[in-house]
């Protein structure tokens, strides 16, 4: 009898008996333990290959972090070009391989630091951009064909773009030499983050130029960083926030296809950034999700669109984003959170990280903040031998499970999402929108009732003071900085010039020409981010707002 | 104050930052809490702010602010709405908003500023209880003015 009993014990704890499945803080149900028969159809070649081979579980290179530690960088920029390059230049001092830069929103939303509706935010939370001469200073004295920088720009990526070249042109430097990233993704604009201005077709259009200019031009650059870190933080499962990203960026892929290119051209400019961590974190899960992705992105570049070209198939990506999980209560906390995001990161095998700071739930972050996120890269990078071996949990058969399970359910988002007309569609009706915030809304209200818990936050509690909140602070001077230097341009510049590259813009776009090259000759001449984009508004029009709850 | 019309909410994102999460979730709960809520959307002018507010003849508007302009959009939106004699309004604040402003919101006429950790609840509770006293308040007053 007792034989019996454990016999069928042990018959169930291999088939996984409903008894000992949990549910993680991710809504997955997960075993008490796994073995052989949890991944079945697992086969090395075509599973895992080896590293920088297809399908490219195990990462996109043969050596990984041997040959090359991923990039670390901190976001950063803000108030003027001058506050920014000082910025930079300690960055780089400190170990820092690559720029991050932010935009003011005014710039981002292609207003002009003299706009009425701009005044409130000139040079907050980034750097105010105007004119090429404010490219120029914010890396003055930076070599641009040294560096790699990402720029988290997206409805003005276009004439961001225009300006790092004609700035780097003015260096010496040949676009070709050019490295970094433009975010330059404008369905998660209109989803989660909400700096859009035009209409999505033509915002799709904008793109496809971008990426056709990178192609000819600068094919060191990363015309698009499609991103799954605004949408995650808004409430996108980490499923979602793999499927929305993929299917945004096969959009970009079709529009660019459309001009006559073929895939091998394009695939190897796209990029992505996504979320490692926040507050739908799950260590196993998140490492599993990132490895799932570049096999799945692997095949859909092989069997779906037929590329050749072994470049097409690698999924780059870096990860970010996450500031969702800081907390506000006991901060020194989020330096263990923060480690715990990058170590899955590397885990996972990023190409390039961008981490959260500590007080990041109540403040623009300070240098120590920053500095200590970068150090946590620093410390897992050269102190604890994370980069020795290649995706050292390749093979597990938790994670091997796992990493089966996302490939499945990403997969069968993306499907669902097509079925519904597709991700443009979904965006412009608001079902995407919809959806995520009743998610976001569900997660909330968990952890308002105890069921996931945040450490510090609803367990674990201490009586606090209330934590004096900082926001940056902008110099009240640089409002009036920035105007004053934009009048002195628009004074010095020639304004015949202005005018005809302006109309110029208008004319092409109505033609629907590329208008990459109009627009560098405006920036050339020194139009403003301004001036250009009431130019496109003309043509292309205002995107409607989907205010849904 | 007498009748059983539902509390009405306006949560309205005035100036030029998108993220909205908060301001969704927080229109999202007083909704389930039982109050009719109408949300603005992201880049709202003051001047549309208030008009909205008059045409939904709201009790209450909720500012989510992160981007630190909250200082000067909170000055502009209470001098309008004076103006505009809808100043009775409840006025709550929630985002980014570091300690030493709360007070100088207070001084402008917000009722009440909500911090990155107040739970959604305690964000309904307040506006039901405020809308409850200043409710008695009025009927006193009305009272009053009648002994007279």
């Amino acid at each position: 009898m007792r034989e019996k009993t454990k016999e069928k014990q042990k018959r169930e704890n291999h088939h996984g008996a409903s008894a000992d499945l949990k549910e993680t803080n991710t809504g997955v149900k997960v075993k008490l333990y796994y073995g052989p028969e949890d991944i079945s159809l697992f086969e090395h070649d075509s599973s895992l290959g080896n590293p920088g081979e297809y399908p490219y579980t195990r990462g996109i290179y043969p050596t990984m972090y041997r040959g090359k530690l991923w990039t670390m960088r901190q976001y950063a920029g803000f108030s003027t070009s001058e506050n920014t390059n000082s910025r930079f230049k300690f960055l780089l001092d400190q170990g820092q391989t690559g720029l991050s830069l932010a935009f003011d929103l005014p710039t981002q939303l292609g207003l002009d630091s003299d706009d009425p509706l701009a005044k409130d935010d000139v040079g907050k939370l980034g750097v105010a951009i105007d004119t090429l001469r404010d490219v120029e200073e914010t890396f003055d004295g930076i070599p641009l064909d040294e560096i790699s920088t990402s720029f988290t720009i997206n409805s003005t990526a276009s004439i961001i773009l225009a300006m790092y070249v004609a700035a780097a042109e003015k260096q010496g430097v040949e676009p070709y030499k050019l490295r970094g990233t433009i975010q330059n993704d404008i369905i998660k604009e209109y989803i989660a983050r909400g700096t859009y201005i035009f209409p999505p077709q033509p915002s799709i259009r904008l793109i496809g130029d971008t990426i056709e200019y990178c192609i000819e031009h600068a094919p060191r650059f990363n015309s698009v960083s499609v991103s799954g870190t605004h949408i995650c933080e808004c409430g996108a499962t980490p499923a979602q926030g793999i499927a929305y990203p993929f299917l945004t960026g096969i959009a970009y892929l079709e529009e660019v296809l459309t001009r006559g290119y073929n895939i091998d051209d394009i695939a190897p400019l796209l990029s992505f950034h996504l979320i490692c961590g926040g507050v739908q974190f799950n260590f196993f899960q998140e490492i599993a999700k990132l490895r799932a992705v570049r096999r799945l992105w692997a095949k859909i570049m092989k069997e779906r669109f037929h590329a050749q070209n072994e470049r097409s198939m690698l999924l780059k990506f870096s990860t970010g984003g996450m500031g969702s999980g800081m907390t506000e209560q006991q901060p020194l906390n989020n330096i263990s959170r923060i480690s715990f995001y990058a170590l899955a990161a590397a885990l996972a095998g990023s190409r390039s990280m961008n981490l959260p700071c500590f007080d990041e739930a109540y403040t623009i972050p300070t240098d120590e903040a920053i500095r200590t996120s970068l150090r946590i890269q620093q410390i897992i990078a050269h102190e604890i031998g994370i980069p020795d071996v290649v995706d050292p949990l390749g093979g597990s058969y938790y994670v091997e499970s796992l990493t089966d399970g996302f490939e499945g359910e990403i997969n069968a988002e993306m499907e669902r999402i097509d079925s519904l007309g597709g991700i443009l569609r979904c965006v412009e009706d608001g079902t995407i929108q919809k959806q995520l915030a009743d998610q976001a809304y569900h997660v909330q209200k968990k952890f308002e009732s105890g069921e996931l818990t945040k450490v510090g936050v609803n367990k674990f509690q201490i009586d606090e003071e209330d934590r004096e909140v900082e926001v940056f602070e902008v110099d009240p001077e640089t409002l009036s900085r920035q105007i004053g230097r934009l009048e002195r341009i628009k004074a010095e510049r020639n304004s015949q010039e202005i005018d005809r590259t302006l109309g110029a813009i208008g004319e092409a776009a109505n033609e629907r020409k590329n208008l990459m090259p109009f627009i560098l000759n405006a920036v050339k001449a020194y139009a403003t981010v301004g001036e250009i984009v009431t130019q496109l508004k003309k043509v292309y029009g205002e995107a409607k707002q989907m205010s849904v709850f | 104050m007498s009748s059983k019309r539902p509390i009405r909410v306006l949560i309205a994102k005035p100036g030029l930052d998108g993220h909205d999460k908060g301001a969704k979730i927080v229109a999202r709960s007083l909704k389930d809490a039982g109050m009719e809520v109408i949300y603005t959307g992201i880049r709202q002018t003051v001047d549309a702010i208030v008009r909205t507010a008059i045409q939904e003849d709201v009790d209450v508007i909720g500012f989510s602010i992160l981007s630190g302009t909250h200082l000067t959009i909170c000055r502009e939106i209470m001098e309008k709405m004076e103006r505009q004699g809808i100043n009775d309004k409840i006025v709550t604040v929630g985002g980014f908003i570091p300690k030493k402003d709360v007070n100088r919101l207070k001084e402008f006429g917000v009722a009440k500023v909500f911090r990155p950790s107040d739970a959604t609840s305690e964000i309904a509770g307040f506006i039901e209880g405020e809308v409850q006293r200043r409710g008695k308040l009025s009927q006193r007053r009305s009272y009053g003015g009648r002994e007279k």
